[in-house]
């Protein structure tokens, strides 16, 4: 059956969509949640194993407390209350990659509640509230083969590896967020992004999406704007990226207001996001509620962090995204929107290296957002992908100031240093990129341009000053425009006697 | 020459110490021994003999090289088969982890072991340690050297049945629910269970996480002793260990051998006895009772209201438990696999392999505590028994405070016929009537030998406050030095002889 899909614009003017978002984060800790094995990632499977996080019988897991720290200090930036007594809970289910067959997580009694965090769009302050942030084990990994679908139904077999079986997990969630109307695919980026920031500045995980250290399910539903009643939710699981983190909210919105527009009801489930298409596809219902048999973990003692240990944490909290953005929007002398689409650009940390390593703040913020920026969306990457280092542009931006190259050239350097060519300085080198401004080596072409335009030096020689623009151009093309484009004005005018 | 085997580990070691046998004769001996007698017996599931020379062996070369032995250096020990043990294979007494060798040793494996203690081999029980009469094994029961017609007690009943009918001095069993002090009572041995977190769980196969715990079985009150400060003390991979020295318990044992209990404050619990106690096993408590005054101990009788509510909340906690301990027996990782045919989903293999795996026992537990955890009903029976365990805490917290002990009998009855309870679950789960209080509370509680009921042992239990494990030695060992005193005769030298 196909479903008839609107516009977005149309579906947002008769639907206000309701998100949420579940993250998860797995925190950089050296070691597991549970026992000594190392988290790195990458390895060859099944060797950062042990008898704990492979479970088996009569081993037992002791928590960490690295990762009960970096949980603390999330609830902490989060705005959260964290938990003077909470109990790890055992969430019972089948599934070949959890070793125990149970997941040790948090139930009813997370370490960090009530929290919220503001994000800014356009100069318009949205604040999230954050339900709960608690601490679990991550599965291990399936690999399915045979199926036409990478799932386990249909496949022939399954490898599993148990390298991520154990490493500490962060789930951080937050309130149903109403509101947001059209702007709830960006609101829901913009989110993301600050978590991501926050979470990256306090140094717990390298937040990668790619890479699956972060992962976003994505709850939408939809109401009709005139009525209070929030709609049936959906979760979208597998959103590998900030991009798709707002696509997947809109392709959501767009899906449910048609099911809604044909007289269907939506179904809750969770459903599967495909990077490449960019819609989704249903996955397990989950109408009827999965019981997992919570109960306390009787293997661990419960978590019972003391004020002091949550104070003296807290004062470990470094500058925080937004009091950071504050400052250096304070700094660097820009307006709120003008800040906002920086940071959403996701090109703040750039430009503040870049101007470290010695750009104004104006040329890094005109370089990253504008042809960088541009470049990025071409190819489809993220800014922080693209094979420049703010050092380089603040070279870049160097050699524009100090006119060893114009803009153009500029431009043509950095073509170099992406194509992996070497810093702008070894790129202009060279391709032979400087500007010449050497007079001596300029006359004989400015000599050639008045000789080849007998009556345009004339006009000029009479006073039409404003003529000698053809004959600077003729220069610049004759010099493949590596001219001082100034200087040669000043030797035109010079020779036809109007300096 | 001196029948190696009838020592008890005490005398072993020094003999060892001193030269008067060696570490391998002893270990010989006691191989010898299980060889002749085992087939009856049926306490072991695997006996380790080349492993066991090679550990007596080493002990022998210590000391030839001059070093220093612990207390326990060449003694030969059972060990439970839940215990897992690097490189020896180890089932829980399951058919589902028939064949599964471990790939480390449990902390109290690695203790034993550096120790120098020489591990026989792998003992008898009932399935994942479900059962009072090692029935529940699926590798067939143990029989009671006293009467082979007999149950040994259990879970740890091979444990029991090898000590008692001198294949090893020392045992090792873990207690659930009376799983040490049950087949301690039944077998005419003294078995302790720590404090819970006195002993690490790390590598016991887990069946009920709040209340396993380790400790064990031997013929003297002083060999518990000896191998509890061996295997006792805070582990840091086991997060419920308890980070403090281990109670001064072979001190204590000795203590009470000088049978003084002058000034001893001692509760007769009103709960533990009336019907369905044996009237031998009342009498030989009461003359229990009598000798404990005799040694200079007050009596008093003690109420504790809601111990009649630990069966129920013990059958409502430890399935719970279980349930979730026992999931990852699942055919994917290790263990038994039925039915992976290539042409069978997963789901249908982890069911064929439960099925053919677990034993009827194992998945009334599971299926019992599957159902108390699940929602709706989880207040109502996992939340509820939670709660009867905070009471019942707060019964012996009370008590305490007006007794340094409280005893009882360990077991309302002497050891039953083989089959007599097998088709009756409440009948056998009564056998722990008596120690379930201790195990939910988390005290320590030791049984020792007090009596014969028709010529069958009945045991002593003396509970005491958490930590205090101490208290149950020197009072055991005041009660065994007063019965052989009273008898003539340890209780023990009453067994028949195979």
């Amino acid at each position: 059956m196909t479903l008839t899909m609107s516009a977005y614009d149309d579906v947002v003017a008769r639907y206000a969509p309701v998100i949420g978002l579940e993250t998860h984060v797995e925190l950089g800790t050296v070691s597991k949640m549970f026992c000594g094995c190392s988290t790195r990632f990458g390895s060859e499977p099944n060797t950062q194993v042990c008898p704990v996080c492979l479970g088996l019988p009569g081993a037992l897991p002791v928590a960490n407390a690295r990762a009960i720290e970096a949980t603390i200090l999330i609830g902490l930036a989060l705005n959260c209350s964290i938990a003077s007594w909470c109990r790890f809970a055992r969430k019972n289910y089948f599934y070949p990659d959890m070793p125990k067959n149970f997941q040790i997580s948090q139930y009813d009694e997370p370490l960090c509640t009530d929290g919220w965090v503001d994000v800014l769009l356009d100069g318009v302050a949205y604040r999230i509230e954050i339900e709960r942030v608690h601490l679990e084990e991550d599965t291990g990994k399936s690999l399915h083969v045979g199926g036409s679908t990478g799932r386990i139904h249909g496949s022939m077999h399954s490898l599993v590896d148990f390298n991520r079986a154990g490493i500490p997990l962060v789930e951080i969630v937050t309130k149903p967020v109403p509101g947001t109307g059209a702007l709830a695919p960006e609101v829901a980026r913009a989110y993301v992004t600050e978590l991501r920031g926050i979470l990256r500045s306090l140094g717990v995980s390298d937040v990668r999406m790619e890479e699956g250290s972060m992962r976003c399910d994505v709850n939408t539903s939809l109401s009709r704007v005139d009525s209070d009643a929030w709609g049936t939710r959906t979760e979208t699981k597998n959103v590998n990226s900030l991009r798709s983190v707002e696509r997947a909210v809109r392709s959501e919105i767009v899906r449910q207001a048609a099911v809604l527009d044909a007289g269907q009801r939506v179904i809750q489930e969770t459903r599967h996001f495909h990077e490449n298409s960019g819609e989704s596809t249903a996955g397990r219902s989950k109408e009827e509620a999965t019981d997992y048999r919570y109960f306390p973990e009787p293997d661990l003692v419960p978590l019972a962090p003391d004020t002091e240990w949550v104070e003296r944490l807290r004062a470990t909290l470094p500058e925080l995204p937004s009091a950071r953005r504050c400052r250096l929007q304070a700094t660097w002398g820009l307006s709120d929107a003008e800040m906002d689409a920086l940071t959403n650009a996701g090109a703040l940390d750039l430009i503040e290296a870049t101007v470290a390593a010695g750009a104004s703040a104006e040329d890094a913020r005109k370089w990253w957002l504008g042809d960088l920026s541009r470049r990025a969306n071409e190819s489809g990457v993220e800014l922080e992908e693209l094979a420049v280092t703010p050092a380089q542009v603040a070279q870049l931006a160097g050699l524009v100031t100090t006119g060893r190259v114009n803009d153009k050239l500029a431009r043509q350097a950095l073509s170099g240093v992406l194509a992996g060519e070497g810093s702008p300085e070894e790129v202009v080198t060279a391709r032979g990129l400087e500007v010449v401004s050497d007079t001596g080596e300029l006359g004989t072409a400015v000599d050639e341009a008045i000789a080849a335009a007998p009556d345009i030096a004339a006009k000029v020689r009479g006073g039409k000053v404003a003529a000698a623009g053809a004959l600077v151009g003729a220069v610049m093309r004759a010099t493949r425009g590596q001219a001082d484009a100034q200087v040669v004005r000043e030797l035109i005018l010079a020779r036809l006697d109007q300096a | 020459m001196t029948d190696l085997t009838r020592m008890d580990a005490a005398a072993l070691a020094a003999e060892i110490a001193a030269g008067g046998a060696s570490a391998v004769e002893v270990a010989q001996a006691h191989l010898d021994r299980i060889t002749a007698v085992d087939a009856k017996i049926h306490a072991f599931l695997r006996v380790d003999a080349d492993g066991a020379l090679a550990a007596a062996r080493a002990v022998d070369e210590k000391r030839a090289a001059g070093e220093v032995l612990g207390p326990l250096a060449g003694v030969p020990l059972a060990m439970k088969d839940v215990v897992v043990t690097r490189g020896l294979v180890s089932t829980s007494g399951s058919k589902i982890l028939q064949g599964w060798i471990p790939p480390y040793d449990a902390t109290i494996t690695s203790r034993v072991r550096e120790a120098g203690i020489v591990m026989l081999g792998k003992t008898n029980m009932d399935e994942f340690a479900m059962g009072s009469s090692t029935e529940n094994s699926a590798y067939g029961p143990s029989h009671n050297p006293w009467d082979l017609d007999r149950v040994p007690g259990g879970s740890s009943g091979g444990s029991s049945a090898a000590v008692s009918a001198y294949e090893a001095p020392l045992g090792i069993g873990t207690d659930t629910g009376g799983s040490i002090r049950q087949p301690a009572a039944v077998t005419g041995l003294v078995g302790h269970k720590p404090t819970y977190g006195g002993v690490s769980r790390y590598g016991l196969i887990a069946f009920s996480s709040s209340l396993d715990q380790a400790g064990p079985l031997t013929r003297t009150v002083l060999d518990a002793a000896l191998l509890h400060e061996v295997i006792g003390g805070h582990d840091p991979a086991d997060s419920t260990s308890i980070a403090a020295p281990v109670p001064a318990v072979v001190a204590a044992a000795r203590e009470g051998a000088r049978a003084d209990l002058s000034g001893l404050r001692v509760g007769v619990v009103r709960e533990l006895s009336g019907d369905g106690y044996e009237p031998g096993v009342l009498d030989s408590f009461a003359g229990a009772v009598q000798l404990l005054s005799d040694l200079g101990a007050t009596i008093t009788e003690v109420s504790c209201p809601h111990f009649g509510y630990a069966l129920p909340a013990y059958y409502l906690i430890a399935p719970s438990e279980c349930s979730s301990n026992l999931a990852r027996f699942d055919a994917v990782r290790y263990g038994l696999r039925v039915g992976d045919d290539g042409v069978r989903g997963l789901e249908e293999v982890m069911s064929l392999t439960r099925e053919a795996g677990f034993g009827a026992e194992v998945k009334r537990r599971v299926i019992l505590g599957t159902y108390a955890l699940s929602s709706g009903y989880y207040d109502a029976y996992y939340g509820q028994a939670q709660k009867v365990r905070t009471l019942i805490s707060r019964d012996f917290a009370a008590a305490f405070e007006t007794c340094d002990v409280l005893i009882s009998p360990t077991t309302p009855t002497v050891a039953f016929p083989l089959g007599a309870r097998v088709d009756d679950p409440m009948a056998m789960y009564a056998a722990d009537l008596c120690t379930l209080p201790a195990s939910l509370a988390g005290t320590p509680a030791i049984s020792v030998p007090c009596g014969l009921s028709d010529g069958l042992p009945v045991g002593l239990q003396v509970m005491a406050p958490a930590l205090a494990d101490d208290r149950c030695y020197r009072v055991a060992a005041a009660v065994e030095t007063a019965v052989a005193g009273r008898d003539g005769q340890p209780i023990l030298a009453a067994g028949q002889s195979l």
